[in-house]
């Protein structure tokens, strides 16, 4: 799961204030945190709204819990079938997606802001949000498909390797469950257990509602009590252990027919609002973020044609997301590249960047920050991100600054004390054990 | 991930509808021809320009008209191995120092190959635009593509179809599809190559591919953001205008026979979902204004898989649960000969078969009894609300005109498109129904799930650790 989710370490950077509306914030009568944005270039809206309600809030047992939840919200909803509910949406040109990660489980819509059309949108999406029925029917047949797609991501390399890597870094913390479920523990999960998790997740108080789009303060809050004047409220709120640091150093190697070998190497990283987020971050560009100018792609695949990618990154999360090194390389270069990845990771964490590295990542991050805000749904995924973990509302202008303040001692120093090159999981999907492990021993 | 130099295969077109019914009238959509200001230098270069002032931002592209359909046995995949190697240097900006110089401003940048054409990008803060073009021009001309760099490129690419294709068993399904589609038509070739030529490249071949089509009056730039048309003209004139154009080698047309029966092909490989291809032969757009079968088969496809609630996944996934995912594709506007695809996994229990024959059924329906007024607006209120967001991106609004501009079709075919869709009758999808989906014309390819190497993949709960 982790691999492909790069989306969220982008989310994180500001606007120069003159592109940047500002942000308007408020509580609905139900407790919903609202984080809007007024814009008139497109008569188009964008909404969404997330819970804790992501992967971290399942059992081992219930695994998939969440994710069944999250799904099940659009297939069904009081005097809306599943198909109705598609075709009211898709009448209205709208969009309705569901959001869902490790932490948060939500659903999105987007939708034209003509009368009409705007307020069938947001029918069918206060519906699907405050009174979804699970219906049975669909729930079983959703089982199975997930089941089937479970087995079918259990063939693949890439998923192979996601999964394991997540099992041996976060062991017993829910982290460590993935999305899907499992294939013993979604056939398990009953109707009752999505009612009983929607009432204890999707709860007012906890909803996090993210608005931008051609709409006046006041249709906006209309629209925010709209959507969460009915949602449950809850007695206890959800909240995710913290993550343990890591015991040991682990290698794993799993054989797989493909032609390519798969490697992931990482450790619990760091959360959002981490103390140590700008240095990590920043010093992460040039490691590995930065792509062509980053150390480890320039190692693996521009110095010697190892892979077509090889990158770093750091997910932060509401606890210590992951860190991790990727690649994926022709099975019997595994353990070469292996070894570059890791002597690349080390040398970056004894020595650091040099001030040319440091001055570039700047360059690029600060340079480039009209870009991360160029349209309403990057926008919006800020919100969102602002509002669910509690970060200032002067997160936006106060990036670049904070950028910029990072010195190569914050970056060394950082990475010293959260980076350790010496305790790490590595779990390679491809070759043989002996290949990888001899390598290992012979360094 | 990483948004890396590949190929893209089925680059979305963009080609969308729109609906007299609705309350937003078409202009709000259809601003393309309003929008785009064009110039065209005396070597040929032509400079296409959508001002689009939301942000500080600018998005500069540069399609070349050159893709696989233009490569020939032994070569193939040579315009995707030549875009990698446009990052390998000149004399003036050397390997690497591309990408190095477009972080420094800010920048991202990318590049991709297609069947048709090869196109870089590059998104900056909007008074960098001046870089994008100056690097732009420079490799346009000046390409060094050493044996050194070549070397190792070359290895990169072969990795990317390893994990691409290789270890792709529904990729390997679709290039099969192709090459038993198509029989003299290049599109039959994989658009990254086959391996056995990609290892037999060389760099005088990759020298050869850019000394013939990398050439002014080959190429096409798309600048959408926030500057104004006349400085951009301005600009290109400064940094291209003094590229000189060349004789561009003869097209040979390549047209495929028409097809006289059925094909049916099967790949095995390690996978547990079997999957199903179906694949007939399709018109190309031709005519935008006075052409309809294009138009009512891109609306057939949308009323088969246009939204949950549509024809296939309505009856297939959720009422006959014959399978877990079904979808539709037919790329009307391109240089070679166009497919209408319906593909789709078998539920846990059925086959390849039974999906199959469900298929039919649904295209049955539609050819005995029509599609309904209902299905028919909705439709066209999903694709014109779509024009809309999509101009939420500046990316996306450059990517949409440069990939109509370098097959031949002008920018402003968008709006024709757009018109030209809400027009579409329900007798006209019945009809091309009819037309088009004929057993002679249809190809089938088909995955035959195996295990991995014979035993089922360890459970991460059975495998030993090694420290």
């Amino acid at each position: 799961m982790f691999a492909r989710v790069l989306l969220i370490v982008t989310l994180c950077a500001a606007l120069p204030a003159l592109a940047m509306p500002p942000i308007q914030t408020w509580q609905t009568t139900s407790g919903a945190h609202v984080y809007f944005v007024e814009t008139h270039d497109l008569p188009m809206l964008d909404i969404s709204i997330d819970f804790p309600a992501g992967s971290a809030f399942d059992t081992r047992a219930k695994s998939g819990v969440a994710g069944l939840t999250q799904l099940m919200l659009h297939l069904g909803a009081t005097g809306l079938s599943e198909d109705e509910i598609s075709r009211k949406i898709a009448d209205v040109g709208a969009q309705l997606d569901g959001d869902f990660d490790l932490d948060r489980g939500g659903l999105s819509l987007r939708t034209l802001t003509s009368s009409d059309e705007l307020t069938q949108a947001l029918d069918v999406f206060t519906r699907v949000l405050q009174t979804p029925e699970f219906p049975a029917a669909a729930l079983e047949r959703e089982k199975i498909r997930l089941v089937a797609d479970i087995k079918e991501a259990d063939t693949k390399p890439d998923s192979i390797v996601d999964r394991n890597f997540s099992q041996l870094v976060y062991g017993d913390h829910p982290y460590a469950l993935r999305a899907s479920g499992e294939v013993d523990s979604v056939p398990t999960v009953t109707r009752d257990d999505l009612i009983a998790f929607y009432r204890a997740h999707y709860t007012a108080d906890q909803a996090t509602v993210a608005i931008i789009g051609d709409l006046d303060h006041q249709r906006a809050e209309a629209i925010a009590e709209q959507l969460t004047a009915q949602l449950p409220h809850a007695a206890a709120l959800a909240t995710i252990p913290p993550v343990p640091p890591l015991a040991h150093a682990e290698l794993k190697v799993i054989p797989h027919p493909a032609t390519q070998g798969h490697v992931l190497i990482g450790a619990p990283g760091m959360k959002r609002g981490d103390a140590d987020y700008f240095p990590l971050y920043v010093g992460n560009y040039v490691l590995g973020g930065g792509g062509f100018v980053s150390r480890i792609l320039n190692e693996v695949r521009e110095k010697r044609g190892l892979a077509y990618t090889a990158y770093s990154y750091f997910m932060p999360m509401q606890q210590n997301g992951p860190f991790m090194i990727g690649l994926q390389t022709r099975k019997d270069q595994t353990a070469e590249a292996l070894a570059v990845a890791r002597a690349t990771l080390k040398k970056f964490v004894d020595e650091g960047p040099t001030a040319d590295e440091l001055k570039q990542a700047k360059e690029n991050i600060v340079g480039g920050f009209p870009l991360r805000l160029d349209s309403n749904r990057k926008i919006l995924d800020y919100l969102s991100v602002i509002g669910f973990y509690h970060l200032p509302l002067t997160y936006i202008d106060d990036f670049p600054a904070n950028v910029e303040k990072v010195t190569l001692a914050d970056v060394r120093d950082a990475f010293k004390r959260r980076v350790d090159p010496e305790r790490m999981v590595t779990v390679v999907v491809g070759p043989e054990p002996a290949e990888i492990s001899n390598a290992d021993n012979a360094k | 991930m990483f948004p890396l130099r590949h190929a893209c295969r089925a680059l979305p077109r963009l080609v969308l509808l729109i609906t007299v019914v609705f309350q937003i009238p078409v202009a709000a959509a259809a601003d393309v021809a309003a929008k785009i200001q064009q110039h065209k230098l005396a070597n040929g270069l032509r400079v296409i320009v959508k001002e689009d002032h939301r942000a500080p931002v600018v998005v500069s592209m540069v399609w070349y008209k050159v893709g696989s359909i233009d490569e020939v046995n032994g070569t193939t995949g040579i315009s995707h191995a030549l875009e990698h190697m446009m990052f390998k240097g000149t004399k003036q900006v050397p390997a690497g120092e591309f990408s190095r110089l477009v972080a420094a401003a800010g920048g991202r940048e990318n590049a991709f190959t297609d069947q048709d054409f090869t196109s870089f990008h590059q998104q900056l803060q909007k008074s960098q635009l001046p870089l994008a073009f100056r690097l732009e021009a420079d490799r346009m001309q000046n390409l060094t593509l050493l044996q050194k760099e070549y070397a190792k490129e070359i290895r990169v690419v072969m990795e990317e179809r390893r994990m691409r294709t290789d270890d792709q068993p529904e990729a390997q399904v679709q290039e099969q599809l192709m090459a038993a589609a198509f029989t003299s038509s290049p599109y039959r070739v994989p658009v990254i190559g086959w391996m056995n030529d990609i290892q037999n490249m060389t760099v005088a071949d990759v020298r050869n591919w850019y000394q013939r089509w990398y050439a002014p009056n080959n190429a096409i730039i798309v600048v959408v953001g926030d500057v104004k048309a006349p400085e951009v003209f301005a600009l290109a004139e400064k940094y291209f205008g003094t590229i000189k154009s060349k004789a561009l080698p003869q097209r040979k047309p390549q047209e495929e026979p028409p097809q006289t029966g059925i094909r049916r092909v099967m790949v095995k490989a390690p996978a547990e979902l079997p999957y199903l291809a179906m694949a007939w032969r399709a018109p190309l757009l031709q005519d935008p204004e006075k052409d309809w079968e294009p138009y009512a088969l891109e609306v057939l496809s949308q009323i088969l898989n246009g939204n949950e609630a549509a024809r296939l996944n309505s009856s297939l996934v959720r009422n006959e649960r014959i399978a877990t995912a079904v979808d539709t594709s037919y790329e009307d506007t391109q240089r070679g000969p166009a497919l209408f695809i319906i593909s789709g996994n078998p539920a846990p229990g059925k086959t390849v078969d039974d999906l199959e024959q469900g298929v039919r059924r649904e295209l049955e329906k539609i050819v005995n009894s029509g599609v309904s007024e209902e299905e028919l607006k909705r439709v066209k209120a999903q694709v014109m609300a779509s024009q809309v967001y999509q101009r939420d991106s500046t990316f996306f609004q450059a990517l949409q005109i440069g990939s109509l501009e370098s097959v031949g079709y002008p920018a402003a075919t968008i709006d024709v498109m757009l018109q030209k869709l809400q027009q579409v009758t329900a007798a006209q999808v019945q009809e091309v129904a009819k037309k088009y989906f004929n057993d002679d014309s249809l190809t089938v390819a088909t995955l035959d799930p195996q295990p991995l190497n014979g035993r089922r993949p360890p459970s991460p709960m059975e495998m030993g650790h090694v420290r």
